[in-house]
């Protein structure tokens, strides 16, 4: 590689000036000639049968174009949608998922019709005439519930409601024996709703005389729409085109295909009319995939000194009506269940579980935040119990040498656990704050400060690892890299951009590969026609480590040819060529040079050497040898108000290792965001449905609450940079940290202020209501941490 | 049916038919054509709609068009300069990373220069508190704060860095 000036350089972002100026170009900001509105008329009922669907009123509404039912979208599509793959497949039970219901309505909100009208007005107006007759079914709503005997099932006629029970790592009883101390704790990971600031939405153009279809969407992974859609239509994916434009943030709930990406598309198909779809926010409330919903059953023992024996975990799963296509994923929870952490043993079984609710699928962190919340908060019980500071346990009982296999065979590529958790103590002031506790106490002030030394698994992954796991599709990543004749560079990738900055990042690793200026250089992503053939979209974390290194990968293939080709032109052998900084030389003559604009137009030109063809340009698949381990070490600092309730986080400070870094102003950028969501989950986030009727509560914004600038202080963040062995670059991923960390290290905090009142655990979201009715039992002396709201 | 509404959008006139129900964030998106105003929630909660009406910060969902019968408005396309000159408050957004996915952007920005305009020098709790009715799901608001202070200092004379405005690399 050449030396590098512009890797690790804060370079601001070259997408900002169209979005600050308003020109940015989100789906809704698109449309065709003779597009029509489509509105989805909706399952008011968590479970029922659909007796009737009279559509004749809304048919002779104004504007109307056409209403469709189950029996048109079958007409045009065919098989059912991607659920999860079979990966936890001990039990495997995985109802098959058409767009649009039938005969059976299994969560609130699911499609029963479309209308198409001329305007969205029209078309909203009229979604309202079409009755539907409803023969309520019970609804499966409680996850522990659900699981019993005599439980009603989630789908009618079906066996019971499990969908997996899967034990990783059965109990060594006699392991856990050695124990001096164990714990218990039970651990609510609440239904969040993702909740982009864009909705989804899906533009359709269907040309019947080419049999083309065009789908502009907000969707994290183009491609993968592209497969699945053209599977449904029986259209070639050389006649699909799928369009991400710019997308107005994800958090894993864009990569799904979802109900409308195939009843718009079948739409315009079927009525010979662009369509359009714009999901409102009740709609996205309803019926995007949610994130968590989960319950752990978490028991831990450590010996008297503090040494760490087992930790045993049982996850509950609440996958919703239907499996989501990656809902398995969170699983994953189970095999990072001894964080950052030697344990002797660690035994872990994940459970499934269907419910008459919208399917869960990955929301930032996926299964990795429930893994630290449950390892960390049993980490402060123990250290309670043994009367240690959190921060001595946590230092004692890490894992130092790497690579480090843990229990489930996962290889931990690099880390320094002890070097971010001693900085972030630093810049806490931890002794200080401690200090300060104690004096507080004294006046009846519940100070807490809170840890959460984090560890992540991401950078999906390895072909060997993923292709089993998703049904022979490894989530590598491509890239293609093209060198026109005057020497401006085109870059296309397989991920896509919603806020990562990668129209930035990426070009600054072309620059330095291939030593071109980072003006001269355009990246392309979120259009299925352009680039690679295949490409798997961004979450997980993996961009930079994946899809970063098949831009690397592809860019060097290009330095490979040009220097071939600069060989020939110096009349000199290539391995006596060297390339610095965008310029070949013969070794010992640095006077003489060539700069890769003057071979890259040589390319195309006469005189070629033998053999070799014109032109300039590489495609590469890059498969990662492992996945990549990011971690660090937060503290949150809170004052709870015990008259109240009332939590006041007063400060956050993140210290973050995510190996080498391309550039630190979005890296940044990515903890903060991260961060605020996790802080979100642990006080105010609830998707909260009515047990009885299968009603959401939280359908508006008025009732699902997400916290305003007001709500949070200035983080403050440290950073340590332990490169990554895995891979050229040395990166791992940052896109998911702050939320894996900061949920927990918010509630541990809150544990740590609630201690001297005897509430050793307390459930998100930690509002005022249920912590002052927590801090009422505890007063009582009746509680002892007992859960006060269901 | 049909009313018409005579307003000014970015100092332009416009005159068009409206049906009486069409909500002013519609009309400017659809009727206008000016797409930068954003619609995020639906119940006035999110703020990604927001523009200034006769100087004041509108969330444009939660008013009719028809409401606006003879008011000025400005949307997030009238805030540059006519040579496209950045206004401070885009400069310091772009300056500052304070955005990502860039949807609640423009509706952050309009606040912000309401916001200004009634507190050149805000403290940052005057900026959370005078910002609380914009969600970002992105930033965890941190930068965003940052660039408001930073707009806040170059609106009020100190020197502002380059107006610089191409797609070439900046550091700093």
């Amino acid at each position: 590689m050449a030396v590098t000036t512009m890797i690790g350089a804060k370079i601001h972002r070259r997408e900002d000036p169209r979005l600050v100026s308003g020109e940015g170009r989100y789906v809704d900001d698109f449309t065709r000639p003779g597009c029509v509105s489509l509105a989805v008329v909706r399952s008011p009922h968590a479970h029922a049968l659909v007796k009737s669907i009279d559509i004749t009123q809304a048919a002779k509404a104004p504007g109307v174009v056409a209403v469709y039912t189950h029996k048109d979208f079958v007409k045009v599509l065919s098989g059912t949608m991607p659920v999860t793959p079979s990966f936890v497949a001990e039990k495997k039970q995985s109802p098959p998922r058409f767009p649009i219901a039938d005969k059976e309505v299994v969560y609130q909100g699911e499609p029963v019709a479309v209308v198409l009208a001329e305007t969205k007005y029209q078309a909203s107006d009229a979604s309202n005439l079409i009755e539907v007759e409803y023969e309520p079914l019970p609804a499966v709503m409680d996850l522990d519930k659900a699981l019993e005997a005599k439980s009603p099932t989630a789908h009618k006629g079906a066996p019971d409601n499990l969908g997996w029970d899967l034990t990783y790592i059965p109990e060594d009883p006699a392991v856990m024996k050695e124990a001096d101390v164990v714990i218990k704790v039970r651990i609510l990971q609440q239904r969040l709703a993702p909740t982009s600031m864009e909705t989804r939405g899906v533009l359709a153009e269907y040309s019947k005389p080419d049999g083309t279809l065009t789908v502009w969407m907000s969707s994290q992974s183009p491609h993968f729409v592209r497969l699945f859609l053209g599977g449904a239509m029986g259209i070639p994916e050389n006649r699909l085109r799928v369009i991400s434009p710019d997308v107005g943030g994800g958090f894993g709930a864009k990569i799904s295909p979802y109900s409308e990406d195939w009843l718009v598309p079948a739409a315009a198909k079927l009525s010979g009319r662009p369509v359009k779809w714009i999901e409102t926010r009740t709609e996205s409330l309803q019926t995007t995939t949610h994130g968590r919903g989960q319950v752990f059953e978490v028991e831990a023992g450590a010996k008297k000194d503090g040494t760490l024996v087992f930790i045993k975990a049982t996850q509950y799963l609440d996958a919703g009506a239907y499996m989501g296509t990656f809902a398995a994923f969170q699983a994953c929870a189970c095999l990072l269940a001894g964080g950052a952490y030697n344990w002797k043993h660690v035994a872990a079984r994940t459970v499934g579980v269907l419910t008459n609710k919208v399917p869960t699928d990955p929301y930032r962190g996926a299964g990795r935040p429930e893994a630290t919340h449950m390892c960390e908060r049993a980490i402060d019980l123990l250290a309670g119990a043994l009367k240690m500071d959190p921060a001595e346990i946590r230092r004692k009982n890490f894992i130092t040498t790497f690579p480090h296999t843990n229990h489930f065979g996962l290889v931990f590529d690099s880390g320094a656990y002890e070097k971010a958790l001693d900085m972030a103590m630093e810049i806490a002031g931890y002794e200080k704050l401690r200090k300060e506790q104690e004096e507080g106490r004294k006046k009846g002030k519940y100070l807490g400060i809170g840890l959460s030394s984090w560890i992540e698994i991401c950078g999906f992954g390895p072909s060997a690892a993923t292709a089993p796991a998703t049904g022979g599709i490894a989530l590598v990543e491509s890239a293609q890299v093209r060198v026109f004749p005057t020497g401006s560079v085109a870059v296309y990738v397989g991920t896509h951009s919603h806020g990562q900055g990668h129209d930035t990042t990426f070009p600054q690793i072309v620059a330095d590969t291939l030593g071109v200026p980072y003006d001269s250089i355009e990246l392309r992503h979120g259009d299925t026609a352009e680039g690679p053939a295949f490409g798997y979209g961004t979450y997980g974390s993996r961009s930079l480590a994946v899809g970063g290194m098949a831009v690397h990968k592809a860019s060097k293939k290009i330095v490979d040819k040009a220097r071939k080709l600069a060989a020939h032109m110096f009349e000199a052998a290539e391995e006596d060529i060297a390339f610095d900084q965008g310029q070949f030389y013969v070794k010992g003559s640095p006077d003489k040079r060539k700069a890769f604009g003057e071979v890259a137009f040589a390319s195309y030109g006469a005189g070629l050497p033998e053999g070799m063809e014109q032109g300039l340009e590489a495609v590469a698949y890059y498969d990662p040898s492992n996945f990549v381990w990011p971690f660090g070490t937060h503290i949150a600092v809170v004052e709870v108000d015990a008259e109240t309730g009332h939590v006041d986080l007063k400060r956050y400070i993140a210290v973050d290792d995510c190996g080498n870094i391309i550039n630190p102003m979005i890296v940044d950028g990515q903890i903060h965001g991260g961060v605020a969501q996790g802080i979100s989950q642990a006080l105010y986030e609830e998707v909260v449905y009515d047990d009885e009727s299968g009603q959401m509560r939280t359908g508006t914004f008025t009732d699902y609450l997400l916290p305003s600038a007001n709500e949070f202080p200035t983080f403050e963040l440290g950073r340590t940079i332990t490169p990554s062995p895995t891979n050229e670059l040395g990166v791992k991923g940052i896109g998911e940290a702050g939320t894996i960390a900061s949920s927990i290290a918010v509630i541990n905090a809150i544990c740590d202020a609630l201690a001297p009142l005897g509430i050793k655990h307390v459930d998100m979201p930690a509002s005022p209501d249920r912590l002052w009715k927590q801090i009422q039992e505890a007063s009582g002396g009746s509680s002892n941490g007992k859960e006060a709201r269901k | 049916m049909k009313h018409k509404v005579a307003t000014t959008v970015n100092g332009q006139q416009r005159e068009h038919e409206v049906e009486p129900r069409l909500l002013l964030v519609h009309y400017l998106r659809d009727v206008v054509g000016l797409t930068g105003t954003h619609i995020g929630c639906d119940t006035s909660q999110c703020g990604a709609c927001t523009v200034t009406i006769d100087g004041q910060a509108v969330k444009s969902c939660t008013m009719f068009a028809v409401q606006a019968e003879g008011k000025s408005i400005t949307t997030i396309e009238g805030m540059a300069a006519k040579d496209g000159t950045l206004h401070p408050l885009q400069q310091a957004f772009w300056d500052e990373h304070g955005l990502q996915c860039g949807f609640c952007t423009p509706g952050f920005i309009m606040a912000a220069s309401y916001l200004l305009s009634q507190n050149p020098n805000p403290t940052e709790d005057e900026i959370r508190q005078g910002l609380e009715g914009n969600l970002c799901r992105c930033t965890g608001y941190v930068n965003i704060v940052k660039s408001v202070q930073s707009a806040a200092k170059a609106m009020n004379g100190s020197k502002a860095k380059s107006g610089e405005h191409s797609a070439a690399a900046r550091r700093s």
